[in-house]
């Protein structure tokens, strides 16, 4: 799309629901968001970049195929139930550690890379989708 | 994230003890598949891995749901709850005799169609994906038949439908979108019926866990709409399983995509339909489904003699095939209307004869076309005389389809038309009888003339070379059928202890509740 106001404001929004869709996909473990709804944020920022810039800027920016993003999900939420084998418990149990990083506690958890393995497959598959779609608008 | 300070007494709602690691035989087979789904996804275009790894992964499934039945007959069912959840909050998986048979012959029929794709899949096909939607589908198919899980029941269904919508346009051609789309309308209305119903059945129990629904069924009385639920519910399954009158998907879409996806869905998908339904009609709502029992029955009679008189129509060996899957959806279908211990045996029996045979059938498709060239039974001739060898698995395939010694067909029958007997019920007994003969001579006409007919004139040129790996992947399953054919003892046994689990849930509920109290 040609308008110099949509193309000089997309770089910002784009970073700015980048952004917003990690800060959504942490906080959603104990209040309102998650992967799912961070994700979707996420792909429509891709979508918007499209709309702005073309589909072969977004798809060299993300470097992986979005596919491939969406798979690396999958494999990520379904690996996350693993550890719990070791520890005799049943698959997808939440295992939590809360190291300190300069006196700062850390919760971080296999709950927590479900959630960005969830996260991911929706970044992969909603963005593949859109991408797909802007592109048939030029042919 | 707990807040520090503050203290959760986590017992009532967590499991305490450890698990044993031996009770991830439950979720290995499908976890087995979404793992090698992933990996698959991410490495799309580097196509020399897809089918080693695909194979690699079959192999594994077809182990872990070896042990899996071996260690339900040993022990009875086996229950895990995802998360460390007790039973009704958590998500159950729970393998009974009659899920882990399901699994287990589902994932060798995959391993099967996995090995005869090697040759028949091509590059285009591979890029476009075609193993991880396979392994995707898979795992769709193994989760329905081992969650213990009313909603998640649901969320495998959809599994398996969205990577078999992939499977089913794979090539894009005209036809196959046209199939597709009849296959995903109806199928997406079915499963939107399952949804209603289910989120109904929450409404009315307050929990979707199905050792749970088994108990509290039978105490809620005349005062939960369960009629309603329970005929909801036949109408969702009985879509996805393509009986009599929602059956006109199936003969339009699967002879469309390449004959493989068709091997895999008229075995595979619409016996997830007919496990469904012993599920939920026969374990979970007894009492109704002995009320929907004659609808049910005439429904089965109807489904046999369509597919049966379908098939005698077809000149395309594929729509023969599929109006053959229709006519064995009746079959089993009787046997979900008997409800009684031998006939529910014989459904299971045949379901898992079913599995096998169709595939056989289609896959036999597959090869008659890369020897004759053609899938048509206007223009195949003489394969008797190009290849004895594809003419003798055809009679042994011909013979288990149609329910005749030595095939896997006959002992199912011979159940289900003497359980029929015992009640009296005289029409289902007279339409397995009558769909046999039909679909005898729907096969009997496929050979005469694909196979005796003498090779017209001069169009001798089109002779194909079969594939190794095609041909191997039919034995195997040709020797399975015999097996079960010639020995059906051990079938026999299995599938009552799998209709003994369904009539009597108590070692279902047990294994999800070890205390026997329920929730």
């Amino acid at each position: 799309m040609q308008t110099l106001i949509f193309r000089t404001a997309t770089p910002f929004l784009t970073c700015l629901m980048l952004m917003f869709s990690v800060f959504v996909l942490l906080r959603g473990h104990n209040e309102p968001g998650g992967g799912f709804t961070g994700g979707l944020i996420a792909a429509s920022a891709f979508a918007i970049h499209g709309i702005a810039f073309g589909v072969p800027v977004v798809r060299r920016a993300l470097y992986f195929h979005p596919m491939a993003i969406a798979g690396f999900g999958l494999f990520a939420s379904a690996v996350a139930g693993l550890p719990s084998l070791l520890f005799g418990m049943p698959f997808l149990t939440g295992l939590w550690s809360a190291p300190s990083f300069f006196g700062i506690s850390v919760d971080l958890s296999t709950v927590m890379v479900f959630d960005i393995g969830v996260y991911l497959v929706v970044v992969g598959s909603f963005t593949s989708i859109a991408l797909a779609l802007e592109d048939r608008e030029h042919d | 994230m707990a807040v520090q300070g503050e203290v959760v007494d986590k017992t009532a709602a967590m499991i305490a003890g450890p698990v044993a690691a031996a009770d991830w035989l439950v979720i290995a087979p499908v976890l087995l598949p979404i793992v090698a789904g992933a990996v698959l996804l991410m490495i799309r275009h580097n196509i020399r891995w897809h089918a080693l790894l695909a194979l690699v992964v079959h192999a594994a499934m077809v182990g872990t749901n070896g042990l899996l039945l071996q260690r339900v007959l040993a022990e009875g069912p086996v229950s895990m709850t995802m998360g460390s959840w007790l039973p009704p909050f958590g998500i159950s998986f729970t393998a009974d005799a009659l899920g882990a048979a399901f699994s287990l012959t589902a994932s060798v029929v995959a391993l099967v169609c996995c090995a005869y794709s090697v040759r028949d899949i091509d590059a285009a096909g591979r890029r476009y994906g075609f193993y991880p939607f396979l392994m995707l589908m898979m795992a769709g198919v193994s989760g329905a038949f081992l969650t213990g899980d009313m909603f998640n029941l649901y969320v495998w269904f959809e599994v398996f439908l969205i990577s078999s919508f992939g499977l089913l346009i794979l090539g894009s051609e005209k036809a196959q979108i046209d199939g597709a789309t009849k296959y995903a309308i109806l199928n997406l209305v079915g499963t939107t019926l399952f949804l209603i119903a289910t989120g109904y059945l929450y409404g009315t129990f307050g929990t979707l866990n199905m050792a749970d629904l088994a108990t509290k069924a039978g105490q809620i009385g005349e005062a939960a709409p369960l009629m309603t639920l329970a005929t909801l519910y036949l109408l969702a399954f009985s879509m996805k399983a393509a009986a009599f009158p929602l059956n006109f998907w199936l003969p339009a879409s699967y002879h469309t995509p390449p004959v493989i996806t068709g091997a895999l869905f008229g075995g595979l998908l619409t016996k997830v339909g007919i496990y469904a339904l012993l599920r939920s009609l026969v374990m979970i709502f007894a009492a109704e489904r002995l009320v929907l029992a004659g609808v049910i029955g005439w429904v089965a009679v109807a489904t046999m003699l369509i597919g049966a008189l379908g098939a005698l129509a077809q000149s395309d060996i594929r729509r023969i095939a599929g109006f053959l899957v229709i006519s064995g959806v009746g079959i089993m279908l009787a046997g979900i209307a008997l409800g009684s211990n031998g006939g529910l045996s014989g459904a299971i029996f045949y379901a898992l004869h079913s599995m096998l045979a169709l595939s056989a059938l289609y896959l036999l498709g597959g090869l008659m076309r890369q020897r004759g060239g053609s899938f048509s039974l206007h223009s195949l001739s003489g394969l008797y005389g190009a290849s004895p060898f594809l003419a003798a698995l055809a009679f042994i395939i011909s013979l288990a389809v149609a329910g005749l010694p030595p095939g896997s067909g006959l002992w199912p029958k011979v159940m289900l038309v003497r359980a029929a007997l015992d009640v009296g019920a005289w029409q289902i007994a007279a339409a397995i009888l009558l769909s046999g003969f039909l679909a005898t001579i729907a096969l009997g006409r496929v050979f005469i003339l694909a196979f005796w007919r003498e090779r017209a004139g001069d169009k001798a040129t089109t002779a194909g070379v079969m594939s190794v790996s095609g041909c191997c992947a039919l034995v195997v399953l040709v020797l399975a059928m015999l097996a079960m054919g010639v020995l059906p003892e051990t079938f026999i046994r299995l599938s009552t202890t799998a209709a003994s689990g369904l009539l009597d849930a108590s070692a279902y509920v047990h294994a999800v509740f070890p205390v026997g109290s329920g929730s």
